[in-house]
């Protein structure tokens, strides 16, 4: 290098700058620049765990572990998010029961059985579904859908009266806000994710594993099963964490769909209460230590979301360096 | 298609089998699947539509916000109108071009240092962080401190908008050809100029389009603004101090009332924001349609 900055005076004028000049100033600031508007990522997540743990502290230091107990009660001072965390979990679990398979096809849809002309189309509507905000989706839900579907939810609850499981699950007392309404909301909203998502990873699969699995003499869905799942199963799984956080931390379709009660039960046809709408519903009117309880939830909600993202990023990604190396 | 010879020719295909079954039993699912999508997208779509038409008019987008008992030929949305169009311009220049930077350190400074690698990593994680946890973030940090306004709910909009804009204009930028840059190293051109004057205008429809996106996704969260703007029905025209409002906080506060004249106007607010998110969409789409054209 140092060879070339020698400047040759005889050279034609204006090219006479040596190479290694000091970097202009500008060049160095822009340099700076763009590496703390990077580094202002991770400055943010850092800022929302400590502020957030903050305001949070009196209610983890004056319950105690009681935060995971099951009573809540804002009037007697007892603050236990056991029956929050149950929502959000029986909440997301009912929408990937709904949105993974129908997600998943409709990925081997457009991907493998549909002309590529037809599959932009396809597309478009798919993500229209992301396009309608979450209020809109909550507004909907509990003025159109919720009451529409109540009578289905009275009619199967009678009718598994009785009937060992299916009685804990869908029997008892029903609403049209629920446990089970917020699920169905929860999955038409991640379904465009989840599907984009695996569609992504069925896309990498090579056409010459495809092709083996055909000149074997094998049916579309032979195929399917053969080449294309297990070249995708990892990705897949990382796409469907993906879609659990986003289920999980979802919050205003379902703090107006949910049905607001704090309560831990069997019955997905009852109306229940989740971390996010809890804390969307009621933060209005707390102060002290039912806000400190609010915030932390908060807490709580952004660990299981970081975990899930994590793990959820890493299997996609893995999974991609793998499709690349073979 | 069968090829007649003297003798009868065998019929090498296979007799319709369960195997055969199988394979259409499987298609039908999967367009069952897409199906099962339609149905409540448009169900959606058609309600928001029908209810919000009657009642959106240049009058229901400019007029105060009345007390939800009077009926929905009264009054309308103007402040929330106003709102959110001031807050999420505002959180739009704060978030764009910060995103952007970040971009630019991810792909043409980072390379394949570690820091660019959990940068990168850890901005993918952002996008998944709950909505409701940037409202209750900006809270403590900022609304304690400061109160209730505009600029609150701007920046939590903006949090949630900058992994984002990172992630699709990193994207971009890949996509550029590494002989523009060289061409332009070759010309001494320093790095910064190279990115400004080669790099980022070779990438700008894509940018933008991201940047439309992220927008569009923006306008219609509610969560974030409910603790950083505290729905109020008055208009604000000053973005930086006082409570606020938004078109979606207002229909999260419609949805919940018992009167029709509020749900009506909360249909109209519904239908408006949807428009917004719509048009933001097509916009986007035209300017890729217009770049990727562009490229060839």
């Amino acid at each position: 290098m140092s060879a070339v900055t020698k400047a040759d005076p005889a050279g034609p004028a204006g090219s006479a700058r040596p190479l290694s000049e000091r970097r202009p100033l500008g060049d160095i600031s822009f340099q700076a620049l763009a590496l703390a508007a990077g580094l202002l990522v991770l400055v943010i997540l850092v800022l929302i765990a400590i502020s957030t743990s903050q305001q949070a502290s009196s209610w983890f230091s004056t319950e105690g572990v009681k935060i995971f107990s099951s009573t809540w009660n804002p009037s007697a001072n007892q603050f236990g998010a056991l029956p929050f965390i149950y929502g959000t979990a029986v909440t997301a679990i009912i929408a990937l029961v709904i949105a993974v398979p129908v997600s998943v096809a409709i990925a081997l849809l457009l991907t493998e059985v549909v002309p590529y002309r037809w599959s932009r189309p396809i597309v478009y509507v798919i993500d229209l579904l992301a396009v309608i905000p979450s209020v809109v989706w909550g507004l909907w839900g509990i003025l159109v859908f919720a009451p529409w579907i109540q009578h289905i939810y009275a009619s199967v609850s009678s009718g598994v009266n009785g009937i060992p499981v299916l009685d804990s699950l869908f029997g008892g007392p029903t609403s049209g806000a629920s446990f089970f309404t917020a699920g169905i909301i929860l999955a038409f909203m991640i379904t465009p994710i989840v599907t984009s998502l695996s569609r992504e990873v069925i896309a990498t699969v090579p056409a010459i594993d495809k092709e083996g699995a055909y000149a074997l003499g094998a049916t579309r869905w032979e195929m399917i099963r053969g080449a294309v799942w297990p070249h995708s199963q990892a990705g897949v799984v990382g796409a469907v964490l993906l879609g659990l956080g986003r289920a999980m931390g979802e919050t205003i379709a379902v703090a107006l769909v949910i049905g607001s009660s704090a309560t831990i039960t069997s019955h997905l046809l009852a109306p229940g209460y989740n971390m996010p709408a809890v804390i969307a519903n009621e933060f209005g009117e707390a102060s002290g230590l039912f806000r400190a309880a609010l915030i932390g939830m908060g807490v709580l909600l952004f660990a299981f979301t970081i975990i899930i993202n994590v793990i959820a990023r890493a299997v996609v990604e893995r999974s991609g360096r793998r499709k690349r190396g073979a | 298609m069968a090829v007649t010879t003297g003798q009868q020719t065998a019929d090498l295909r296979e007799p319709p089998s369960w195997r055969r079954s199988k394979n259409r039993i499987a298609t039908v699912l999967m367009i069952t699947a897409f199906v099962l999508v339609i149905i409540p997208l448009g169900f959606v779509l058609y309600t928001v539509i029908a209810k919000g038409i009657s009642i959106i008019s240049w009058q229901f987008l400019t007029a105060s916000i009345p007390p939800n008992v009077l009926p929905a030929s009264i009054g309308g949305m103007g402040p929330a109108v106003v709102g959110t169009l001031e807050i999420t311009a505002l959180a739009t220049v704060l978030a764009v071009p910060l995103g952007v930077l970040g971009a630019v350190y991810l792909n043409e400074y980072g390379g394949n240092k570690l820091l660019a690698k959990i940068i990168g990593f850890m901005s993918d994680v952002m996008t998944g962080v709950p909505s409701i946890v940037m409202g209750l973030f900006i809270f403590s940090i900022w609304v304690l401190h400061f109160g209730y306004s505009g600029l609150a709910g701007a920046l939590a909009l903006g949090c949630l908008m900058l992994p984002i804009v990172i992630r699709s204009t990193y994207e971009m930028l890949r996509l550029v050809p590494d002989p523009l840059r060289e061409a332009s190293y070759a010309l001494g051109a320093s790095k910064a100029r190279v990115t400004v004057t080669v790099v980022l205008p070779t990438a700008l429809g894509g940018i933008v389009s991201g940047a439309l996106l992220a927008i569009a996704r923006a306008a219609g969260e509610t969560a974030p603004l409910l603790f950083t703007i505290l729905t109020v029905t008055t208009v604000n025209r000053n973005v930086f101090s006082g409570a606020n409002t938004s078109l979606p906080s207002q229909i999260f506060a419609n949805a919940s009332s018992p009167y029709v004249g509020a749900q009506a106007r909360g249909w109209g607010a519904a239908l408006t924001l949807i428009a917004i998110a719509f048009i933001l969409m097509v916009i986007a789409r035209l300017v890729t349609a217009r770049f990727s054209r562009h490229l060839r």
